[in-house]
């Protein structure tokens, strides 16, 4: 069975489709990318995947759980990392991760271990005490992806992870969580940035809330580069002013 | 431990934590009222003379009534602070966290509320302590049977505040509500002066007064200084906290549009 399910799930915002019966099933132990320019509806997809948003049109499944009957546990097989920052600057690195943990409702020994392991993983054990304040930009990300998979999701979504960051950041974050996908978490990563992407990976084309391809970006690509494929998929269906985010 | 009450530890000590080292918040949270209480009612203390009622059992001096309206003041303020606080963690994202835990949405929002509480009773018996220190003291078993009607007060409030923080979607719109929730949910409370005096001047404004739920908050929290209870208040604030808290779990359904931004 597929680890991650969307079925037929279309959202307005009034009268403005933001997205329109969009299907993607994808398998655990793949990257997929979420690909799309501004305004294609990514955003509105993630808050959905996330029950921020709910909608009565179509069905999300996590895990095997219904997004919309059994929210709890579908949330708790999910690890997200949002485009918009959220850890508490003024708080250290552990306390975050602890935090977070506690959100999730665990604590004891166990908890503790697997902290100290997200740490060792990212080099910080030292810097445990530290307020997130005084991390940079890419350290703060990558320890974001890193509190995600506290609870040991089987679906990790990121939203645009890299926005903001250096090249150099940038490439550490995409390879870390191409590592992930091939220790058998599902990572569904967007983003309207091509050179993030593989060639084995999976590539969703997001665009006007609709989904207009989905196979490996090699396949999609075929002789050319994955760029131009994107660009003409995209350049077909002009961009609807103000289309919803 | 269960899986509930270790996001409620988790929720109260980063709370309490926040209060702590926000030094500025602390010490403004103090000095409003302890201005009110030092100057305001000095200089009131001449132009008002109160009665005896209960549950005054002698004549008190204007500093004596209007402690137990500061310690709603107090409460009040932590309120809509802490309402503020939520609005800005929606437009940060770190909201975002605590609405995509597994644990129920409702339990989350409540251990929320009770952090918030918890910090205003703190500051309330900062506050009172202070107040002690400048001779205005209560019965000593005042500060013990004041206890459970600041938690009832403070939720009430605190629901409030969160209810207030569903329905608001900017930051900058939070300047309204200086002006259309704490201001009026202060002055037309008997916080300040005894609802028979506001009768003196308009029969209205002390109906208002009357039905109003941070008059009853004051009062739940002056009888039980004076170590009485106040059966009506008790009742009005349960209501109002009930009231409130469904409003606010309603606002933060994500069934609802007020999340979208």
């Amino acid at each position: 069975m597929n680890v991650f399910s969307v079925q037929d799930v279309s959202y307005s915002y009034g009268s403005k489709k933001a997205l329109d019966n969009v299907t993607i099933e994808l398998e655990a132990g793949r990257f997929c990318a979420l690909l799309g320019p501004n305004g294609a509806g990514k955003s509105t997809l993630f808050s959905l995947l996330t029950h921020l948003f709910v909608t009565r049109e179509g069905q999300i499944r996590i895990a095997g759980y219904d997004l919309a009957k059994e929210p709890r546990k579908a949330l708790a097989r999910l690890g997200v990392v949002f485009q918009q920052p959220t850890l508490d600057l003024d708080m250290s690195v552990a306390w975050n991760l602890s935090y977070f943990a506690a959100l999730q409702g665990l604590s004891g020994s166990g908890v503790a271990k697997r902290i100290d392991a997200v740490l060792d993983r990212l080099d910080m054990r030292e810097r445990a005490g530290e307020k997130v304040r005084a991390l940079n930009g890419g350290h703060r990300r990558r320890m974001e992806i890193a509190r995600a998979l506290i609870h040991e999701p089987e679906v990790l979504l990121l939203d645009e992870p890299t926005v903001g960051l250096d090249a150099a950041s940038r490439t550490a974050i995409t390879g870390y969580a191409h590592d992930l996908a091939d220790n058998g978490l599902l990572v569904f990563w967007a983003t309207h940035l091509v050179d993030e992407i593989r060639p084995a990976d999976d590539v969703v084309v997001l665009h006007r809330g609709r989904v207009l391809a989905h196979e490996t970006a090699e396949a999609l690509a075929g002789a050319g580069r994955l760029v131009d494929a994107f660009t003409s998929l995209t350049a077909s269906l002009p961009r609807e002013e103000g289309a919803a985010a | 431990m269960t899986a509930y009450l270790v996001a409620l530890r988790a929720i109260v000590m980063r709370e309490a934590w926040r209060f702590i080292n926000q030094r500025s918040r602390f010490l403004s949270a103090l000095v409003r009222p302890m201005v009110w209480l030092v100057v305001f009612a000095a200089g009131f203390r001449a132009a008002l003379g109160l009665s005896i009622i209960p549950p005054y059992q002698t004549y008190i001096t204007y500093e004596v009534y209007i402690v137990p309206g500061l310690c709603g003041m107090i409460q009040l303020f932590n309120a809509m602070q802490s309402s503020l606080s939520l609005v800005y963690d929606r437009e940060m994202g770190s909201m975002r966290l605590l609405l995509t835990s597994p644990l129920p949405r409702s339990w989350l929002l409540f251990c929320k509320l009770l952090a918030g509480t918890a910090v205003s009773i703190l500051q309330v018996y900062v506050f009172l302590l202070l107040a002690a220190l400048f001779g205005i003291k209560m019965p000593a078993a005042g500060y013990i049977y004041v206890f459970p009607a600041l938690i009832a007060s403070g939720l009430m409030l605190g629901a409030l505040g969160l209810l207030i923080s569903s329905t608001i979607r900017q930051l900058e719109n939070f300047a309204g509500v200086m002006n259309f929730v704490i201001f009026p949910m202060f002055f037309l409370s008997s916080a300040l002066y005894p609802l028979w005096k506001m009768q003196e001047s308009s029969k209205l404004l002390r109906d208002i007064c009357a039905v109003n739920p941070f008059t009853h908050g004051v009062e739940l929290i002056r009888f039980a200084l004076y170590e009485q209870m106040n059966p009506q208040a008790l009742l009005w604030v349960s209501v109002a906290f009930v009231i409130c808290m469904l409003g606010a779990l309603w606002g933060y359904d994500p069934a609802r549009t007020m999340l979208r931004r």
